[in-house]
């Protein structure tokens, strides 16, 4: 069945296509059988409603995701997404709240130095030839580090409209956080799909030495996944300190890289590298985001979220496998 | 000779392999092959690419197991299903790359895994007088306490034999032990083999290296294809004999067919493209002088670990050169990386298609145009029509056999890959080609076109240089022939020079000629 549905769709959504039945199936199951969450409110022209909850929500995975897709894409993969978001807060909010050099300033800094950290990470990888793994765990502890001695061990509280707006604000009727995400996905899709830089990592993540032996720079290649990386993390603490008005190096990101990475693999791309598919990490984050509301909203006790969480995630991931799908197919033959 | 003459029945061998096949999807890499080693013998194991001496080590040592036949240990029938099965039977193998642990002792790593224990306790004083002794059996006093990577790779290579032969070793196997080691050390080495066969152990020792093998060997089994060609007392053999045993060649017929030639030479009038001087790289090539003229091609000969892809890599600036000069038009250039190479309109097929070429997952037209699409960087991408214009003019210009250009590289044959790695150059106009066995595995047909298309490329203006293990295309398809032996140019073929026997007897010379 399953091979005569993709038949039907075009080659290039078809790596989505899974994916997309495992979103769709979660939607509707709450659809039918939770509460209030199909329930779409509109006040003072702005939309409300779980489903826009999880949109807002999952917004900082989406946006880590979109780099972190093209990192895993080389062959790599950056663990130090949540110590960067945190940095970025840090930073945001001193800059905001000690320096007060104006917010569009302090934005753009904030997402210049996230920019910088990342290209540490591609220098150690793709330059210096340290596993992604090693380099990246260096500024996942240092980083969280660096962004505790810059809220001297406080909480920085911000309290500035135009700061709060970012994540609390509205665009076209939709959480603001939205508006970033669409933007940057044109802007990773353009990246990669209007250049040849797609093709190029496409080419390092699959076979590096061949890609290196036709004249394409892995290195170059890797700094601009890692960097853009950095880019994607920054933006997404600075969502993240908006949205609770405070820098909180402490908590800020925690964990963010396991939900990101997730993200990424359920939507398709394969960890050992290759083609990428950006679209369907932003269902990948979707679906995490989905699985944790459906499970708050069933008022299924706290302690058992991971393991609901880990077990949705299991089965999605076993139905993607290529492997077991054959295992499958070649028993109900042998049947 | 007759090869039954030279087995002395007086004594049960060490080893007998009788009859043993061993069978890949696809492919017979042996096919009843006999192999026998007697006690205090050194044997060489000789044959080129895909011979099946790999495998045959594999099927001896327990990496792989036998699919037929039968092999005899000291009269009994064996049959080891991992290496340390093989290990405790007497059967120990030290491999090409030196594979112990570099940050452990000497002495932990000749005991890893066998530590000899006291009380529970890993006794570290026997450990280190043990070590201490093994090393002496090999003539080699070091400070057993150091770390193994303080060591040269000589001295490292010593302690993986020692390691062997602590395990009560038997029969010792040695795959291409000499690679990385220099001629005072490949001495020490000879020397202390020597010793061990005269304890009675027996050594099979694989090397590319025929002066080396001619100089410590008592006895050659030369396999090819995967089946046994013959064995062989080393004294008896001329080495044209051996070579052309190895690359499959009846020496009577090579003779006769010394009227064949090579392509007509090109008219010197063409200028040089490319011209080396004293190109050379420590551990890699000794260096040498080379000159391609455009519309050329010059074939590269030798036996595999000759220096043949060394050479390509160097030129192709996948390697440094540590010596000599490049001049391209009579101009001085330093190349550093691949990308520099195809600035200056090189390509390169490299030999290992697979791991070298081939982008698996990625379409046919993808693999095609990525090497033009690198070289004019990111940012000017081709746009998606002109790509699939491309393809689908070299997909009918070559003949490549694939339902449409958006299919993965991977699911095509060897042949039609090897195809399409040549569209991905072509498409990008290269001035000099590097061609690095492009005709192997793949099937007759494709060869032939192959071969068609580099005579054609070259009477357009290419400078080719052309790699092959198969002499015949080589005599075929040069206009020049450069042989290489043992890392080194030895000589340069031009014209009515250039055939079989020639090119045979430039091979097997031996260095010192």
């Amino acid at each position: 069945m399953s091979e005569r549905l993709s038949t039907l769709m075009p080659a290039r959504l078809r790596p989505l296509i899974w994916p997309l039945i495992a979103l769709a199936a979660l939607l509707l199951f709450n659809g039918l059988f939770t509460e209030g969450f199909a329930r779409i409110t509109i006040k003072d022209g702005h939309v409300y409603g779980s489903l826009v909850d999880i949109l807002k929500l999952s917004s900082r995975v989406m946006l880590v995701s979109l780099g972190m897709t093209l990192v895993i894409a080389t062959a790599g993969v950056d663990l130090s997404v949540g110590a960067v978001v945190a940095i970025a807060g840090s930073v945001a909010a001193k800059l905001i709240v000690q320096q007060q050099i104006g917010l569009p300033m302090a934005l753009a800094a904030t997402s210049g130095l996230c920019l910088v950290l990342g290209a540490w990470n591609g220098t150690l990888v793709g330059w210096l030839g340290v596993q992604p793994i090693v380099a990246t765990l260096i500024l996942m502890v240092a980083g969280r580090g660096i962004a505790q001695l810059l809220a001297g061990g406080q909480i920085i509280t911000v309290e500035s409209s135009g700061f709060s707006f970012i994540a609390g604000g509205h665009f076209l009727g939709l959480p603001f956080p939205v508006t970033m995400v669409a933007l940057m996905l044109l802007l990773t899709v353009a990246l990669t799909r209007g250049t040849a830089l797609g093709l190029f990592i496409e080419a390092v993540g699959n076979n590096e030495t061949a890609a290196l032996f036709a004249g394409v720079n892995p290195r170059a290649v890797k700094m601009f996944a890692y960097a853009f990386t950095g880019l994607c993390s920054g933006m997404a603490g600075i969502i993240e300190a908006s949205d609770i008005k405070a820098a909180d190096a402490n908590n800020a990101g925690l964990y963010l890289e396991l939900d990101v990475i997730l993200a990424v693999v359920i939507g398709g791309t394969p960890l050992n590298g290759g083609r990428f598919d950006l679209a369907g990490s932003l269902v990948g984050a979707l679906i995490i985001q989905t699985l944790t509301t459906t499970i708050k909203m069933r008022g299924v006790p706290v302690e058992y979220t991971l393991v609901v969480k880990a077990v949705v995630v299991l089965v999605i991931c076993l139905a993607q496998s290529p492997e077991l799908r054959k295992l499958l197919l070649q028993r109900r033959a042998s049947a | 000779m007759n090869s039954a003459s030279v087995i002395s029945t007086d004594e049960a061998p060490l080893l007998a392999v009788r009859g043993v096949t061993k069978i890949f999807p696809g492919v017979r890499a042996l096919d009843g092959v006999d192999f026998t080693l007697r006690r205090g013998e050194i044997h060489a194991l000789m044959g080129e690419n895909g011979a099946g001496k790999s495998t045959l080590i594999k099927v001896l040592t327990g990496a792989d197991r036998r699919d037929g036949g039968e092999i005899l240990f000291d009269g009994c029938s064996i049959d080891p299903r991992s290496p340390a099965e093989a290990q405790r039977l007497g059967i120990s193998t030290v491999y090409q790359e030196v594979n112990l642990i570099p940050f452990l002792s000497v002495a932990e790593n000749i005991y890893l895994g066998r530590q000899p224990m006291k009380f529970g306790r890993i006794d570290w004083k026997q450990i280190n007088l043990r070590a201490a002794a093994a090393l002496k059996r090999l003539d080699v006093e070091m400070e057993v306490t150091q770390p193994l990577n303080s060591y040269s790779p000589a001295v490292q290579q010593m302690v993986a034999i020692a390691r062997a032969l602590d395990i009560r070793a038997k029969v010792l196997v040695l795959d291409e032990p000499t690679s990385s080691l220099d001629a005072n050390e490949v001495g020490h080495l000879f020397a202390v083999l020597r010793r061990l066969k005269a304890e009675g152990l027996g050594i099979i020792f694989v090397s590319h290296f025929l002066d080396q093998v001619y100089a410590v060997s008592d006895r050659f089994t030369v396999l090819r294809n995967g089946k046994l060609i013959g064995e062989h007392e080393a004294a008896k053999l001329p080495r044209l004999e051996l070579v052309a045993k190895m690359i499959g060649k009846d020496l009577k017929a090579v003779e006769e067919m010394s009227a064949r030639r090579g392509a007509e030479p090109v008219r010197t009038a063409h200028h040089p493209f490319l011209r080396v001087i004293g190109l050379g790289r420590r551990g890699s090539m000794t260096p040498f002088d080379l000159t391609i003229r455009a519309g050329e091609v010059v074939g590269l000969a030798g036996l595999l670990g000759s220096g043949r892809t060394e050479t390509a890599r160097l030129l192709f600036g996948i390697d440094r050169a540590e010596a000599g000069r490049m001049e391209i038009d009579g101009k001085l250039v330093t190349l550093t990386s691949p990308r520099g190479a195809i600035g200056r309109r090189f390509g390169f097929c490299p030999e290992d298609r697979k791991t070298q070429a081939v982008i698996p997952d990625l379409s046919v037209r993808e693999n095609i145009v990525l090497a033009l699409q690198a070289s004019k960087g990111w940012l000017r991408k081709i746009s998606t029509q002109q790509q699939q214009e491309l393809a689908e003019n070299y997909i009918k210009a070559l003949g490549i056999a694939t339902s449409d250009a958006e299919q993965p590289i991977k699911l095509l044959s060897g042949g039609n890959q090897q195809k399409a790695i040549l569209a991905r150059w072509l498409a990008s106009h290269p001035r000099f080609l590097i061609l690095d066995e492009p005709t192997r595995g793949i099937d007759i047909g494709a060869k032939a076109e192959i071969e068609k298309l580099i005579a054609r490329l070259c009477s357009e203006g290419m400078a080719i240089l052309f790699i092959s293990s198969e002499l015949e295309e080589v005599v075929r398809d040069s206009h020049r022939v450069v042989v290489l032996r043992d890392r080194k140019k030895v000589c340069e073929l031009t014209g009515d020079q250039i055939d079989l026997p020639s090119i045979m007897q430039a091979i097997a010379a031996r260095a010192d000629e």
